[in-house]
């Protein structure tokens, strides 16, 4: 039995952010769950998928292709009145948006939570933006937890408050707070949940033509000013301390200013308010807050949301202390924070020396080479490059070839030796923007993506470069996973557990770039150098679109894959017959 | 109860984050305020992990610059990468056999001379732990338990509010069944390093 179905209340486990929230959404009786896996919210699609397969179980849980189908799935299940939970890394929420958008004016019936995980410091992302903008775009109520315990007591208290105001709730988490282990406290796993559905046709509810969405819009802020409400008296929001100085702190940034507190003895200088239930701000506990106070510190990571809106509530208030935060440079707005960097702002704040440990003199250490991440030895990404770059430096190509790349393990292209990444934006972007290079340039492009990213957002702009006659390669690297979130399956996965096949086929990417009407395609072997080469030379020659698929599996997928059929095998875990097995194209 | 701070760096595949688990999960069990934070993703590929352990209530996952009370390092040239997280007061326990990264195989940096950096750590911190634990993990052994000899010599310094049995007792039911005895022989082989 999967780990996080113990059933055992009262008993403490030392679970991750994301595995807390795998917990509380059992306990909370989730029936239906989709996800499209995203650093750092992949533990929570890994852990729902594991545990969709033990026949103990009656949650429903997939791997959707990407962010926005995986909203809209869970979104018609909350509307046929299950509670359902859909996570995805902040980037995931851009694909998702168009949803969330029109998803908050329709409202759901069934407890929705929508998780969506931030990355301060861009520890493995494309940018770091803060996603609790979309929630303020959407009007849509914010909970955001500090350790494991809360991440389970919110996303449990999510689903209540999504049903009390029919609209879904964002549980937003950031790396440190999805990525950290606690002690979390067990409760039950309800018996006699609801697990099957039933869609009540109501087409002036649920059909987004512009005379319903005029009516559903006056509700979403109807029920907004309700989340008000409920924010007054959220346990998640607590006041604790006195003095003239205020601190407002939410995520991480409350737990090193609870820290600071504690180790310089503060509690009688400061009044402080940790916000969990970040979004809307309630209204008479910050007049609370602010009563008496000579001026307030705003503690909060990326953007100054808090801080603003704290703004607004004192300008209504009639107050004018001073409300220090980001616009005053106590704390940036770039990167995560640290405890050093809450400190120094406390400290700042209060006017206090800060005392720093006897720090030793590190200046003799000679520069220490780095350690940058690579490709895996033997990975067959390091192949197909090399078949690539081979056969453009044989064709005289490879000086003026521009090298669109998309977002994988293969992004790691960039670095030496092999140095083909020259262009990427966000998941998909290698095909559309070899579009635009081509249509404006006199250089060769060669872009790469992987299967997943193919699947999850490639599709629309291969069609569209056939139709509108764009010339570059394509190399679609097919390693049959996910392979950098932690080998989720995709559409066109071959390695799969016993019986997964059969309820899930395998979508052949070789069929769908045929179907886009792509001419010219080549399926290589990058371990195979000399039929690979030739293919490839072919291919890269021709002055109109080309593609070629490299098909090799990830090599850590397949050894662990067939590690676990020779070592162990129970049902959830055998893989099929390995290579013979494999259904080739 | 004493708030401590303890770092654990190291490469990718050593085990950094099963032993910070392993004195997470024995400090749960003994009632002991924990939190334990860790790398994933895009990091792990080959790269450096960290973690950390703060025990005693302390609600940062992070550590500060300096603010190390203990420093694990798996592997020498991370531990002296990781060493301004550390006071002059920190007590550090490092493997001295190095993994060189593929920027100094491929010739692009030069690895610095281990033993000279080791004295240069041993007249800066108050206390250094310095030994190969991959040769005290082979004659354990296995070479993949580096991890649990750290753990074994981290305990042994006596600052951990937990008796080695609890980590053995940790071990016990934390490890894959056929893994324990190994796994239980480096750590008593780690607990004597620390003399």
């Amino acid at each position: 039995m999967h780990e996080l179905l113990t059933h055992d209340p009262g008993r403490f486990m030392l679970l991750l952010g994301n595995e807390a929230i795998v917990r509380g959404a059992i306990e909370a009786g989730l029936a239906v769950s989709a996800a499209y896996p995203g650093t750092p919210s992949s533990e929570i699609g890994n852990n729902l998928f594991q545990i969709a397969q033990d026949p103990s179980s009656d949650i429903s849980f997939e791997f959707s292709t990407n962010e926005k189908v995986a909203m809209e799935v869970t979104a018609a299940a909350s509307a046929a009145g299950l509670r359902t939970l859909t996570s995805m890394k902040h980037v995931g929420m851009n694909v998702a948006s168009d949803v969330l958008m029109t998803l908050a004016y329709m409202g759901i019936k069934g407890g929705m939570v929508i998780v969506c995980a931030d990355d301060p410091s861009l520890h493995s992302s494309q940018n770091e933006q803060d996603s609790r903008y979309y929630a303020r775009m959407a009007s849509l109520p914010v909970l955001e937890p500090t350790s494991p315990q809360e991440a389970k007591d919110m996303t449990m208290e999510a689903f209540d408050l999504s049903e009390a105001l029919e609209l879904p709730v964002i549980l937003r988490t950031t790396t440190r707070t999805a990525h950290v282990r606690g002690p979390v406290k067990l409760g039950n796993i309800p018996k006699n949940k609801k697990t099957r559905g039933h869609f009540e046709k109501a087409p002036m509810r649920w059909v987004a033509v512009p005379a319903v969405a005029r009516t559903r819009h006056k509700v979403l802020l109807d029920q907004f000013e309700k989340a008000h409400g409920l924010a007054e008296t959220s346990r998640f929001n607590t006041l604790s301390g006195s003095g003239r100085t205020g601190i407002l702190a939410t995520g991480v940034s409350a737990c090193y200013v609870a820290d600071v507190l504690e180790e310089l003895h503060l509690f009688d200088r400061v009044r402080f308010l940790r916000l969990g239930f970040v979004h809307p701000q309630p209204r008479n506990l910050i007049r609370d807050f602010l009563a008496g106070l000579d001026q307030v510190l705003v503690v909060e990571e990326l953007e100054p949301c808090q801080e603003n809106a704290l703004k607004v509530a004192a300008q209504e208030m009639g107050l004018t202390l001073p409300i220090l935060g980001k616009a005053s440079g106590h704390i940036p707005r770039l990167y995560e924070l640290t405890p050093k960097i809450v400190k120094k702002a406390v400290c700042h704040a209060l006017s206090l020396d800060h005392p720093s440990p006897p720090l030793p003199d590190l200046a003799a250490l000679p520069p220490l080479p780095q350690r940058p991440p690579s490709l895996c030895k033997g990975c067959p990404h390091t192949e197909t490059y090399g078949v690539v770059k081979e056969a453009l430096s044989d064709l005289g190509l490879l000086e003026k070839t521009i090298f669109p790349t998309d977002i994988g393990c293969y992004t790691l292209g960039l670095l030496p030796p092999i140095q083909m990444a020259d262009y990427l934006l966000c998941m998909g972007s290698s095909i559309g923007s070899s579009a635009g290079f081509s249509l404006s340039t006199d250089q060769k492009v060669v872009s790469f993506i992987g299967d997943s990213t193919f699947f999850h957002s490639g599709i629309p702009s291969l069609v569209n470069a056939v139709h509108n006659g764009h010339r570059f390669s394509l190399v679609i690297l097919d390693n049959g996973t996910t392979a950098m979130t932690g080998h989720q399956p995709n559409p066109g996965i071959r390695l799969t557990p016993p019986g997964y096949s059969e309820r899930h086929p395998r979508i052949s990417i070789e069929a769908i770039v045929r179907a886009c009407g792509v001419r010219n395609i080549a399926i290589i072997n990058p371990y195979k150098k000399k039929e690979a080469m030739e293919a490839a030379r072919e291919m890269l020659a021709k002055d109109e679109l080309s593609v070629i698929i490299s098909d090799a599996p990830c090599i850590l997928y397949l050894k662990r894959m067939e590690g676990k059929t020779q070592k162990r095998t129970p049902a959830t875990e055998q893989t099929q017959a390995g290579d013979e097995g494999r259904d080739r194209t | 109860m004493k708030r401590m701070r303890i770092l654990f760096t190291g490469v990718g595949g050593q085990g950094t984050l099963l032993a910070s688990r392993l004195l997470g999960e024995a400090a749960m069990s003994a009632g002991i305020p924990v939190r334990v934070s860790e790398v994933h993703g895009m990091a792990q590929r080959g790269g450096v992990v960290e973690s950390t352990v703060m025990l005693g209530g302390i609600e940062s996952p992070i550590i500060a610059e300096g603010e190390a009370d203990l420093l694990v390092g798996f592997e020498p040239l991370e531990t002296l990468r990781a060493l301004r997280f550390c006071s002059t007061d920190t007590v550090i326990i490092t493997n001295t056999a190095p993994i060189p990264p593929f920027t100094v195989t491929l010739g692009q940096a030069e690895y610095p001379p281990i033993p000279r950096w080791m004295e240069f750590m041993g007249s800066t911190f108050r206390t250094v732990i310095a030994y190969d634990a991959e040769a005290v993990a082979r004659e354990a052994g296995s070479t993949k338990t580096v991890n649990v000899v750290l753990l074994g010599t981290l305990c042994a310094t006596g600052l951990l509010p937990l008796r080695p049995e609890a980590l053995r007792e940790t071990i016990r039911s934390r490890v894959k069944p056929k893994l324990v005895d190994v796994n239980l022989a480096a750590f008593d082989r780690g607990l004597v390093q620390a003399q």
